[in-house]
């Protein structure tokens, strides 16, 4: 078995507001290997954007170790965190957040322009992958000339260019129809049969049905870790790591 | 799989502040009538700074040019005519006034105050010069021949007159050039001559007009001063001749009633041999002169004195400038570091989406430092260009001399562009600082 991309050990995270202590974040160990398609669900509050902030290194936790690509970033100053953000992670979000004064093709680009990535190389990359996502018109419409589905898939080309290690994304169909919706789940269909690694942070059900593990916390906690729709029958080709957080068996 | 960033040092690259500098320069033309409000402040404090100095300049160069040609070794003493002595107004007969400097002033002086190399008086006298049907109203100044080199004043054509015409009270002049350009517009005027009270002179040389001198630096003149046009004209004879021409009495017809005038000398320059001991012996002719003269019909200036008001009036000058511009960009740094600030919150989201994608707090400080100066330098270019405008619309249209200096603009430009990065650097810092968490959050 490949080492893990994403190995958490017993990650705890506190936010302290005056006096009063709350405890988002209380102990989650998990890993996540190279060609998962996981899902993060749970109630609101159960600290699940907190969860893809500390995986997104974003945010740091209060303790545990998280070790992304085999170095352990928990303990990384910002810069080394921004450094981490820029090289092996890609995101994806609610609202597209593209920045609305560039271009299609300067959005993608960004994160290659923080790389450090000559322009000339970084924007082949990205015309590559606009025709990829199927934006080769668009490229110099700015993004309130787009639809949410488009815009969307100029978010993906973005998340994309810096060729992460994992793609992170939080509620990433939640602004769509369900038309725009389904190409955008087509899409990640495509890139997780290409291999990339997703963690997304979603409610919708149609992506629980297409995804390789579900995991749903609860109050801060790993609430149950189970293999996505597709995988429901075979389940023990999902590897877990924390024996004592084996898939329980039981269909909601 | 963390391996080193291959890409690392072109982050420092000259390329990658170029690419930079120009997604800020397309965030601020997003913007543009905010941009231009924004920068306002600076473009009318790099303006004012730019053109005050080019006219302080310009006045304290018109001053020390007039000075110089004083001559900082020379005490000027002028005759005046004394004020309570003017006759009884309003009496139709004629009435002789004598008063002024005499030559029994010029022998005490040169017998009694030591360090003193020479003593050159003269006589200046209003008449009218003939030239054939030509005529023109000029002051004829008697002279010695060391006239030109005590008042720093070069000819342009011919020579001054010698000791022998002194001597024999030849009837030869030397005429200044507004005057020549008037009498001889199309001729050369040297070997012509000019008639005044029926005594025909012949002309030898020209002389420079005072007070004005061709400078290296770029001057603007006021239209209406430059040239010949404006200054009086002069002829310049032989002091013994002026005395064989025109005697001690001059006189004039003023308001119906006629006046007549007895003074020796209108004007001696007293030259003291070394420059520091110019006050001193200013002092002394002062005091010797008192003695002499009760009614104060009489005038002593001191060039050297003239020269050193002048630097301190123009060191107030700058100091009075210096603050103004500090003032105004002061005021300008502040509307920049404002709207700069209203900007970051503006732009939150941005900032977290930037930090998102990699973005270290550097990259933010860099990107809206380069906002901020470019607002500034752009505001400064545009400063600079108005400022240069200024001074040259006001010697076209009010004739003040204006200097403008290589110096000025590069300054103020500099200044504008420091002025960005101060009053950039805390705003930028501010954006940095964000939580990349609470700014993605952010509405």
């Amino acid at each position: 078995m490949a080492e893990p991309i994403i190995e958490l050990r017993d990650i705890r995270k506190t936010y302290r507001m005056g006096d009063m202590e709350s405890h988002v974040l209380q102990g989650i160990s998990l890993s996540i290997h190279p060609g998962e398609y996981v899902c993060m669900m749970g109630p609101s509050g159960c600290g699940k954007s907190t969860m893809l902030n500390v995986l997104g290194c974003l945010d740091q936790p209060t303790s545990g170790q998280y070790f992304l690509g085999g170095l352990d970033v928990s303990k990384l100053n910002d810069d080394d965190l921004s450094q981490a953000r820029c090289r092996n992670l890609g995101f994806i979000f609610q609202s597209y957040n593209l920045i609305q004064q560039l271009s299609v093709i300067e959005n993608i680009q960004l994160p290659l322009y923080y790389k450090g990535v000559p322009e000339s190389e970084s924007r082949a990359i990205a015309e590559n992958l606009a025709e990829q996502v199927g934006l080769s018109h668009r490229l110099y419409h700015k993004p309130n000339e787009l639809s949410g589905g488009q815009q969307q898939r100029v978010a993906i080309a973005r998340a994309l260019s810096n060729d992460p290690l994992v793609i992170l994304a939080d509620e990433a169909t939640g602004n769509l129809d369900s038309k725009s919706g389904n190409e955008i789940l087509n899409i990640f269909d495509e890139l997780n049969r290409a291999g990339k690694t997703m963690v997304f942070v979603t409610h919708d059900e149609r992506m629980v049905q297409r995804c390789s593990r579900v995991i749903r916390l609860q109050d801060g906690l790993l609430d149950r870790d189970e293999p996505g729709a597709r995988f429901a029958a075979a389940s023990s080709s999902v590897a877990i790591t924390d024996d004592s957080l084996l898939p329980t068996q039981d269909v909601c | 799989m963390f391996a080193k960033n291959p890409y690392l040092h072109l982050l420092i690259s000259p390329q990658h502040l170029w690419r930079s500098m120009s997604l800020g320069a397309k965030s601020l033309w997003l913007h543009k009538l905010r941009s231009l409000l924004t920068a306002l402040g600076v473009v009318f404090g790099v303006a004012s700074v730019v053109a005050m100095l080019a006219i302080g300049e310009g006045a304290s160069h018109e001053a020390q040019e007039q000075i110089r040609k004083l001559g900082s070794q020379n005490i000027i003493l002028e005759s005046v005519k004394p004020t309570d002595s003017s006759g009884p107004v309003g009496q139709s007969r004629s009435f002789v006034i004598e008063y002024g400097l005499n030559s029994k002033d010029i022998k005490q002086i040169l017998q009694t105050i030591p360090g003193i190399s020479i003593v050159v008086p003269s006589r200046i006298i209003s008449e009218v010069l003939w030239v054939e049907e030509k005529n023109l109203e000029g002051s004829i100044i008697g002279a010695l021949t060391i006239y030109p080199q005590m008042r720093n004043r070069t000819l342009i054509a011919g020579r001054f007159f010698n000791d022998l015409e002194q001597d024999n009270r030849s009837p030869v002049c030397v005429i200044n050039q507004s005057a020549a350009s008037r009498l001889f517009p199309l001729s050369t005027p040297t070997g012509k001559t000019i008639r005044v009270r029926g005594t025909y002179y012949r002309v030898i040389g020209v002389i420079e007009d005072e007070g004005q001198r061709a400078t290296t630096e770029s001057v603007s003149q006021g239209g209406g001063k430059s040239g010949g046009s404006g200054s009086l004209a002069q002829m310049i004879i032989p002091f013994a001749t002026l005395m064989d021409n025109f005697g001690d009495t001059f006189f004039r017809f003023r308001s119906g009633s006629f006046d007549a005038e007895k003074v020796e000398f209108h004007e001696a320059i007293i030259r003291v041999g070394k420059v520091e001991d110019v006050v001193s012996r200013a002092e002394a002719v002062k005091h010797l002169l008192g003695r002499n003269h009760p009614r104060e019909d009489y005038r002593v200036t001191v060039p050297i004195e003239l020269l050193r008001q002048a630097e301190r009036t123009k060191r107030i000058f700058s100091i009075v400038l210096g603050s103004i511009a500090a003032i105004s960009l002061l005021v300008g740094g502040i509307g920049i570091m404002n709207i700069m600030l209203a900007s970051v919150t503006e732009r939150t989201r941005e900032i977290g989406i930037r930090r998102a994608l990699g973005a270290k707090q550097s990259d933010i400080v860099l990107q809206f430092l380069i906002e901020t100066v470019l607002l500034a330098g752009a505001g400064g270019v545009l400063g600079v260009i108005m400022g240069l405008g200024i001074p040259l619309a006001i010697s076209h249209f009010a004739g003040v001399t204006t200097v403008i200096k290589a110096w000025a603009p590069a300054l103020a430009f500099s200044v504008s562009v420091f002025t960005g990065i101060a009053f950039g650097i805390y705003p930028a810092m501010r954006a940095a600082k964000m939580n990349p968490v609470e700014a993605l959050r952010h509405e």
